[in-house]
């Protein structure tokens, strides 16, 4: 391996980006593609369905043999929310493998006794997000029910284009946040990919319940994500 | 400055930066190709330096012995090498995978 491919490789994996590291197994020489780097051809095409499946693997292109190293970065779940669903929640995750981090500026719910060993911000979403942005390997779930405190989340997820981005409430909440998202120039696509009512059908009837349904959704959209904009791409 | 979104401690590729910038020899194994059951997926590290010592896994703990010899060798002449471990033949006291599985390990020199 190149010191300087190791380098690069590892300076993109410390800034939470997307990178793979393409070895000709006939030589032996590597080099880093950075997500968004045009590579032509066969490999472009193995590169790109790398970069969207985060599968390794050997690819055959221009009559040699290469192996894809994909370097995905590690999935995060933000909860805006220190409610009950995220405290059934919070647990879960941690076994699923999605570091959890809570915002809510409420101080008596967003309390250390109530999150035991859990990543926990008693701040506005306004003052933690500057700090700690948002990305496409974020999942964003709002879960206050209170615009105040939501709403500002869901527009900055809807930008970074979080792989997930899911808020709690019935269609008529819904319906009247989706009227203050358009105001706050959230375009309609956007506003189709927020999972509302969140999580999967399961006839949920309880917080514990409600976090399952809410964990399913996420890790299905993290397996998922970029087929859809696969099959966009196809069909147009 | 250390990132918080990576195990710094325990990242293969990580160490072997941090070996390399030390003036050490390392090889870096990599697990390029699974069929049947494997315990460590493709693309996973195990990397050595000269001394033998090693971080991160390409297995179970069932072939690292053998991937850690022939890292030495990699390290010592710098040719790549590519290695193939299938199940277990117990009466032959040959290295294999317990699990049933196949794998491929590409061994590497850095630099």
């Amino acid at each position: 391996m190149d010191p300087f491919a190791l380098k690069t490789l590892n300076a993109e994996r410390r800034a939470r980006r997307a990178a793979i590291l393409v070895t000709d197994m006939g030589d032996g020489r590597d080099r880093v593609v950075k997500e968004g780097d045009v590579v032509a051809g066969d490999l472009g095409e193995a590169i790109s369905r790398a970069f969207r499946t985060g599968l390794s693997g050997t690819a055959e292109a221009e009559g040699r043999q290469f192996f894809l190293n994909v370097h995905l970065p590690q999935p995060r779940l933000v909860v805006v929310g220190a409610v009950h669903i995220s405290q059934a929640l919070a647990p879960m995750a941690k076994i699923a493998g999605f570091p959890l981090e809570i915002i809510d500026p409420r101080t008596a719910f967003a309390s250390d006794d109530r999150f035991p060993d859990v990543t926990l911000h008693a701040e506005w979403p306004e003052d933690v997000l500057k700090h700690c942005p948002l990305d496409r390997y974020a999942a964003l779930a709002a879960v206050t029910h209170d615009p105040k405190i939501d709403d500002f989340a869901l527009k900055a997820a809807l930008d970074a284009e979080c792989f997930y981005v899911g808020a709690l409430g019935s269609r008529k909440t819904h319906a009247k946040r989706v009227e203050r998202l358009l105001g706050m120039g959230a375009t309609p696509t956007q506003i189709e990919s927020i999972n509302a009512p969140i999580g999967i059908d399961i006839g949920a009837a309880n917080p514990a319940e409600i976090a399952v349904a809410v964990l399913a959704q996420v890790i299905a959209a993290f397996r998922s994500r970029g087929l859809g904009a696969k099959a966009k791409s196809e069909a147009a | 400055m250390p990132s918080k979104f990576l195990d710094e401690a325990r990242d293969p590729l990580i160490i072997a930066e941090g070996w390399m910038k030390d003036g050490k020899d390392v090889a870096i194994a990599t697990v390029v190709e699974t069929w049947g059951s494997a315990p460590r997926p493709v693309g996973s590290h195990l990397v050595i330096d000269a001394e033998g010592t090693f971080h991160g896994s390409v297995s179970g703990g069932c072939v690292e012995g053998a991937v850690i010899s022939e890292a030495l060798d990699v390290i010592g002449s710098g040719q790549p090498k590519m290695l193939e471990f299938g199940v277990a033949d117990e009466t032959a006291w040959q290295v294999g995978l317990s699990c049933g599985g196949r794998i491929r390990v590409y061994v590497e020199r850095l630099g």
